[in-house]
């Protein structure tokens, strides 16, 4: 019975390796996390933090026991981040929509529709996506302040309106929906238009869903472009605004205050994609890159 | 035209105006740019035809800076964040209870304001008369320092710029790596455990040729967004990057455009398509380099 | 070597709380596997062959019961320090790796004293390659060979090890119906030269029963008949596995026992000595039927299919479970195709009756 002793030991070390190797799993997941979510955390509670608090921290507190909204209200009071707010929706909502209105119409022509040169164009568009943003912008910027559009939202909106990618992942998704659908419709004396509308998109909705808040999110948080267009306080969106706060400020160095507008900031993005989590990360990971 | 015909192209109308107007016309554009010697962007006129453009730049300090500026943070965060984001996939993959949580959390940073939570990295890390900051307490308890990482040595304020990238960059990565590992047939799993195969030999001589396309997809991608890199240096250390020393070639490119150094898009198209030369020279040679050692009919 | 089973169970927790959504994939399995025996674990899909298969590789832990592999307790040894070779039913040949980089790659786990050297190793290779037929592919990668071969491949690599025992999960199913004729007479030669007692999973009850040396039928978890395929095709012990064995299926009645006579509809059909009276499932395989214009049990005529060496009479009965009666009687019998009706003498041997209830075989 010499095995037995033996298989024993094989078992209870395995036991052991198991649940070793268990544990340092959990405490490297665990640490990762707390590296993505202090940031996070920091900036909660710095902005909770009264002024004077936090100035007369020589050594950061790492919880606070009177948290004040004070910083909010002076985020929003003393320097215009509520305008910015608005700008940046004004610009997320016309861009994103413009987007979806052009995207839609592109990728029903060509997943649906029949016409000579197609797949020429289509080769064309596809080739377009190498092309990186940091060439492109020379250019653009050279062509909207000759059309004297600096400083205005028609400015901001028309260049950021276009994305290849999200063209040819709405296609890929169109030519799923069976064939025999389009047909039907036509027997019907269905508009191209009106089956787009009311059979396409509908069936499609997930990917759609997906691409308006991919847009709306890259939106929210563009800051080259709009930086390069505005120097206007009044046309800055809140990259801008939150760059501006921090080199201009409250007029002195109210970091608090500033911590107040980086929260309002970001909650939105993160209420979004706590909603949206499923198809934000379904999207990404069909080939979304940041930037 | 044959109505068919009319109609596909009235759809494709939009986006062939957009798409010409600000991406098409542009990339032709910049390079008559990138040639052009002394543009005058107020009067739109130059004086002559030639590579001055791309001379001045190559001899300007500031582009040289922000060449090994981009450099050292292409090979420093490149391999870091796509090694730390395979141990993280490979231990999420490993484990069930909370995977969920953990997988949601890790996503956060890619729906931030880069802008934004860059603050919080700049006063994690900034040294004040009021404050060391949060980072140096740390490095107290070490008997280390107090370094100011914001405008100090050129060392600790690269240390600041690529730990905030890989914070940046690791969503993604975790995120694709995360779903690879989970295509992988859990039959080869258990094929080799049944055959007595240890973990780390799993790990080695399966699951990484089985991922290796993946890898090589998030290395390129790594690369070529690491070469882009312009906003989380401006989060960190304000839009003046050359006076910081901390500019990136992107940098470059938007100063010569605007900003302090007023309009030279000349010089900013020939600094441009330096970049998009080096980085479409980097690719190539991964492509290359992965075509030995990568197995695509996995 | 032999495996003991014992009292094996396996339940997986369902998803609701307590044991709501408990499934039962393994029940109170126990046997004795005899050394050196080519073993087929049958049954209907989700029946619990495939869960056995995996409690005894290792890559499930029973809920509760326990495994030997000789005298030696297995239960909970970890799949790695079984020493069992698995083939498993997609093959799962490493894409990235030639056939021969598949079959070394169990060798090249081995650890202290059991390492080889190279040569050793691929003298061992080329060996249970030449056994299996495949010495000629070894530089090619699997995408590269047939069905066929794959699955020659993945014997290759469980066998290369010398394993104590040899699993096959569906090894048969992913091939064509040619080649499965072929293949399972290799399997079969195969585990005759080696001599490795062999476990192997289908749902195919032909092919378990053309090369098994034991059949074991299991249906919802629970083993319903161990033995030789034949004496589990010629004594049933349940309605389940009378229906399950045998092609075309048995032919299953409505039927009573009255006055020790067995009684189909109006028809008086055999002896039932000692069985009290009762109604019961009567079930006849198709062999079972024999031509007699004067035969007991009479059934209407739906037409005649000739099979070359048999002839397969199709015809209608009341009393019938399935649509049609399927018999198969010699072709040298002349079978009136424009009659209505067909009259058939039975064997008795080829004839069960079964409890109403509990299914259990009674005559």
């Amino acid at each position: 019975m010499e095995h037995k002793i033996e298989y024993e030991k094989i078992e209870k070390r395995d036991r052991a390796r198991r649940a070793f190797t268990g544990a340092v799993t959990y405490v490297l997941l665990a640490f990762w996390a707390l590296v993505v979510l202090f940031p996070f955390y920091w900036m909660v509670l710095t902005s909770v933090k009264s002024y004077s608090a936090y100035n007369s921290e020589y050594i950061p507190q790492l919880f606070t026991l009177s948290p004040t909204l004070q910083n909010y209200v002076d985020a929003f009071t003393a320097v215009s981040l509520g305008r910015y707010f608005a700008n940046t929706i004004l610009f997320t909502a016309a861009t994103t929509l413009l987007m979806l209105g052009v995207t839609v119409l592109a990728a029903y022509a060509f997943a649906r529709l029949n016409f000579r040169g197609k797949n020429l164009v289509f080769t064309l568009f596809l080739s377009l996506m190498m092309i990186p943003n940091e060439l492109v912008v020379i250019t653009n910027f050279v062509t909207i302040t000759n059309m004297d559009m600096r400083n205005t939202f028609l400015g901001l909106i028309l260049p950021s309106v276009t994305s290849v990618f999200y063209i040819y992942l709405l296609k890929e998704n169109f030519e799923q929906v069976p064939d025999q659908l389009y047909y039907a419709a036509k027997v019907d004396g269905t508009s191209d238009l009106k089956y787009l509308w009311k059979v396409m998109m509908p069936i499609c909705k997930p990917t759609i869903v997906t691409i308006t808040i991919l847009k709306a999110i890259e939106c929210w948080n563009s800051y080259v472009w709009p930086r390069l267009i505005t120097d206007d306080e009044r046309y800055f969106l809140v990259s801008n605004g939150i760059q501006e706060i921090r080199e201009n400020g409250f007029g002195r160095e109210n970091i608090p205050a500033m911590m107040a507008a980086v929260v309002a900031i970001s909650v939105p993005l993160i209420v979004i994609f706590l909603i949206f989590r499923k198809s934000i990360m379904a999207g990404v990971s069909r080939g979304g890159t940041k930037g | 035209m044959e109505r068919r015909t009319m109609k596909g192209w009235l759809y494709l109308l939009p986006a062939i105006l957009f798409l010409g107007l600000f991406l098409v016309y542009p990339l032709i554009d910049v390079f008559v740019y990138s040639f052009e010697e002394g543009y005058n962007f107020a009067s739109q006129t130059y004086h002559g035809v030639g590579g001055y453009n791309y001379a001045y730049v190559l001899r300007d300090p500031y582009f040289l800076q922000a060449v090994r500026n981009t450099f050292i943070l292409v090979v420093i965060t490149v391999p870091l964040s796509t090694g730390i984001a395979l141990l993280i996939s490979a231990g999420l993959s490993s484990i069930k209870p909370l995977r969920n949580l953990f997988q949601t959390i890790y996503f956060l940073p890619y729906v931030t304001n880069t802008l934004a939570v860059g603050l919080v990295f700049m006063i994690l890390f900034k040294k004040t008369p009021y404050t060391d900051g949060l980072a140096n307490l740390i490095l107290g308890w070490f008997g280390r320092g107090p370094i100011d990482f914001i405008d100090g040595p050129y060392a600790a304020k690269m240390f600041v710029l690529c730990l905030y990238t890989i914070w940046i960059v690791m969503p993604f990565k975790i995120l694709i790596l995360t779903s690879a590992l989970a295509s992988v047939n859990q039959s080869y799993y258990n094929a080799a455990k049944v055959d007595g195969t240890s973990r780390f030999r799993i790990f080695v001589r399966i699951t990484l040729p089985m991922i290796s396309p993946t890898l090589v997809y998030l290395v390129i991608t790594g690369f070529i967004g690491a070469f882009k890199a312009y906003s989380d240096a401006v989060a960190l250390f304000g839009t003046n990057l050359n006076a910081a020393e901390m500019n990136t070639i992107v940098g470059y490119v938007y100063d010569m455009l605007y900003g302090n150094s007023g309009g030279y898009p000349s010089y900013a198209s020939a600094a441009a398509i330096i970049l998009f030369a080096i980085v479409l020279t980097i690719t190539c040679i991964n492509l290359l380099v992965s075509r030995r050692y990568v197995n695509y009919n996995v | 070597m032999k495996v003991v089973l014992q009292d094996l169970t396996k339940i997986f927790p369902g998803r609701g709380r307590k044991s709501k959504g408990d499934v039962i994939a393994v029940s109170d399995f126990s046997f004795e596997i005899p050394d050196g025996k080519l073993i087929g674990l049958l049954g209907p899909s989700g029946c619990g062959k495939s869960t056995t298969l995996n409690l005894l590789c290792g890559l499930e832990q029973p809920t509760k019961g326990k495994i030997f592999f000789g005298e030696d307790d297995v239960t909970d040894l970890p799949a790695e320090n079984r020493g069992v070779g698995m083939v498993f039913q997609n093959y799962a040949l490493y894409p990235h790796l030639t056939v021969k980089q598949n079959i070394l790659f169990p060798l090249e786990n081995l650890k202290g004293d059991a390492k080889l050297s190279k040569e050793e190793m691929l003298a061992k290779a080329q060996e249970v390659a030449k056994l299996v037929q495949i010495d000629e592919l070894m530089e090619r990668r699997p995408a590269e060979l047939s069905g066929g071969q794959q699955q020659r491949v993945a014997i290759a690599r469980a066998l290369v090890k010398m394993p104590r025992i040899l699993l096959m999960d569906e090894p048969l199913s992913n091939l064509d119906a040619r080649l499965r004729l072929q293949t399972r007479e290799e399997i079969r030669r195969i585990q005759r030269e080696t001599q490795i007692t062999t476990i192997f999973v289908t749902h195919d009850q032909e092919e378990a029963m053309s090369i098994s040396d034991l059949i074991v039928v299991m249906k919802e978890g629970v083993v319903q008949q161990i033995g030789k395929p034949q004496e589990v095709y010629d004594n049933p012990v349940n309605l389940f596995v009378a229906k399950f064995l045998g092609t075309p299926p048995i032919n299953v009645f409505d039927g009573k026992v009255q006055g020790g006579r067995l009684w189909i509809g109006e028809d008086d059909v055999l002896a039932a000595d000692g069985i009290p009276d009762q109604e019961v499932y009567v079930a006849i395989r198709p062999e079972g039927f024999v031509l007699n214009e004067q035969g007991a049990f009479s059934c209407e005529l739906k037409r005649v299919e000739v099979m070359g060496r048999d002839i397969s009479v199709v015809s209608v009965n009341k009393a019938s479970e399935n649509e049609v009666i399927r018999s198969i009687i010699a072709a040298e019998n002349k079978v009136n195709t424009g009659a209505a009706k067909v009259r058939f003498d039975l064997k008795p041997n080829k004839v069960f009756a079964f409890d109403r209830r509990t299914e259990k075989r009674l005559l």
